[in-house]
């Protein structure tokens, strides 16, 4: 199936991109991106270096915002519509989409100590 | 025809559970209910049915999402158009019209001057409650309460009376939160009990709101928190109506003396609950499009409490 072939070859790229990012050349906070896709957030938790802008764009055909109480609150995303954030401060930020809040996400950020960035549940 | 049949195997019987369940499935012409102490009967195909009720009716309408432009309908005024066409079209003329929630897709200015230009040629009062799509504006809500919302309270809630019926408009889109489902608030809900009060249990009363006020579908958020309370206060009701839109479909249920009713969309269908990796806009066939979306017409006949929906796609 060509499904099949796709998607070993998006894993291949994934892997490849992991790699990349694990590279120690990387002196300042790698972005991130978030996808949002069939009404989830993807990956739905990121740990991230303080210091490090995290991108959510949103691929799916019906608006959705990221909201964390408190902290950030993006206005209405459309499709292909993106937000960002700069997580100075570490700690944990709980999000949400405010019009479909069964959306739900979590960015941890953790005090820069020279250790790479790491994607909880990145790849399936 | 099976539509036929279908609907004749209902004729002059009570209707269990399981046979409402299927009606309510099956998409085609719409199907008159009545509902008498709670029990659905369905009357025949809409042409006969409507002839024989002599109640005053009003219109539902739902989820228009102006300015929606996907593939699942690219142009959602266009088909909001061939709806308010129907409406035209209807043999007894509605004493109104409400329409629950999502008018536009964005919020956006254009998004709403074009559903009203639109929706205003069917000649009837409407009487909105906004959706979550009506309230992402830069300053939340602001271009629908300027709208729709001035002599409402709240976030736009508000009630009225007519033929004898009381129409409660309730907003459950606003103030959501992380986890949850839809939310009335306890400011809303403090007002249903007062707005509530002094009528009396005979008074058929119709509540209209966005998000389903029932659970339909926890894990998409098809339902509201506090929508419990509100049932509550209106247990000692005989007669309760909830008219929903949001999850763009119909579905139906009557539980003690309460009749819920999902209305379809003007715009785009979407999935059941559960048969999709989620409840985004649902793709179909060009050529079937027009069948499942559409408006529903309210009858009440009085003296009775007897309460009929009829649901009309754009395409039978």
């Amino acid at each position: 199936m060509t499904n099949f072939a796709f998607g070993r070859g998006a894993f291949a790229a994934a892997l490849l991109l992991a790699l990349v990012s694990a590279l120690p050349a990387a002196a300042r906070a790698a972005d991130l991106e978030v996808k949002i896709d069939n009404f989830t957030f993807g990956p739905q938790k990121l740990t991230v270096k303080a210091g490090t802008t995290v991108t959510w764009t949103n691929e799916d055909d019906i608006p959705h915002t990221v909201v964390s109480t408190g902290h950030f609150r993006s206005k209405a995303l459309d499709t292909d519509d993106k937000y960002s954030f700069t997580f100075t401060t570490p700690g944990t930020y709980e999000y949400f989409c405010g019009l479909h809040p069964h959306m739900q996400g979590s960015i941890i950020v953790k005090a820069v100590t020279g250790e790479a960035d790491t994607k909880d549940g990145a790849t399936p | 025809m099976s539509a036929q049949d279908h609907d004749r195997s209902h004729d002059h019987d009570g209707v269990s559970r399981r046979k409402v369940l299927e009606c309510m499935t099956w998409a085609g012409t719409g199907v008159l209910w009545t509902v008498a102490g709670g029990v659905p009967t369905s009357l025949g195909l809409v042409g006969e049915a409507m002839a024989q009720t002599s109640g005053f009716t009003f219109l539902q309408i739902s989820d228009s999402h102006v300015g929606f432009d996907k593939p699942a309908n690219p142009n959602a005024l266009g088909t909001l158009e061939e709806a308010i066409k129907k409406v035209k079209a209807l043999q007894a003329k509605p004493a109104f019209m409400i329409h629950t929630g999502d008018i536009t897709h964005l919020s956006k200015v254009k998004e709403f001057d074009d559903a009203q230009q639109i929706i205003s040629q069917a000649g009837l009062d409407t009487h909105y409650v906004p959706g979550e799509h009506d309230i992402i504006d830069e300053e939340p809500g602001h271009e629908y309460k300027e709208r729709y919302g001035k002599n409402a309270k709240g976030a736009g809630w508000y009630s009225f009376d007519q033929n004898g019926v009381h129409f409660i408009g309730l907003v459950n889109v606003v103030g959501l939160k992380a986890g949850g489902l839809g939310n009335l608030g306890d400011e809303q809900l403090t007002w249903l009990a007062d707005d509530l009060k002094g009528k009396s249990d005979s008074t058929p009363i119709v509540v209209f709101a966005h998000i389903p006020l029932w659970t339909v579908y926890e894990t998409w958020g098809w339902g509201t928190d506090d929508g419990a309370k509100a049932l509550a206060l209106l247990k000692r009701f005989g007669s309760v109506t909830v008219l929903n839109g949001h999850i763009h479909q119909i579905i139906q249920k009557v539980e003690g003396n309460v009749t819920f009713h999902t209305a379809r969309s003007t715009a785009f269908p979407q999935p059941a609950p559960g048969a999709a990796p989620s409840p985004g806009p649902m793709k179909v066939d060009a050529d079937k499009l027009r069948g499942v979306l559409g408006i529903a017409d309210v009858t009440f006949k009085m003296g009775n409490a007897r309460l009929a929906i009829v649901d009309t796609p754009l395409q039978g």
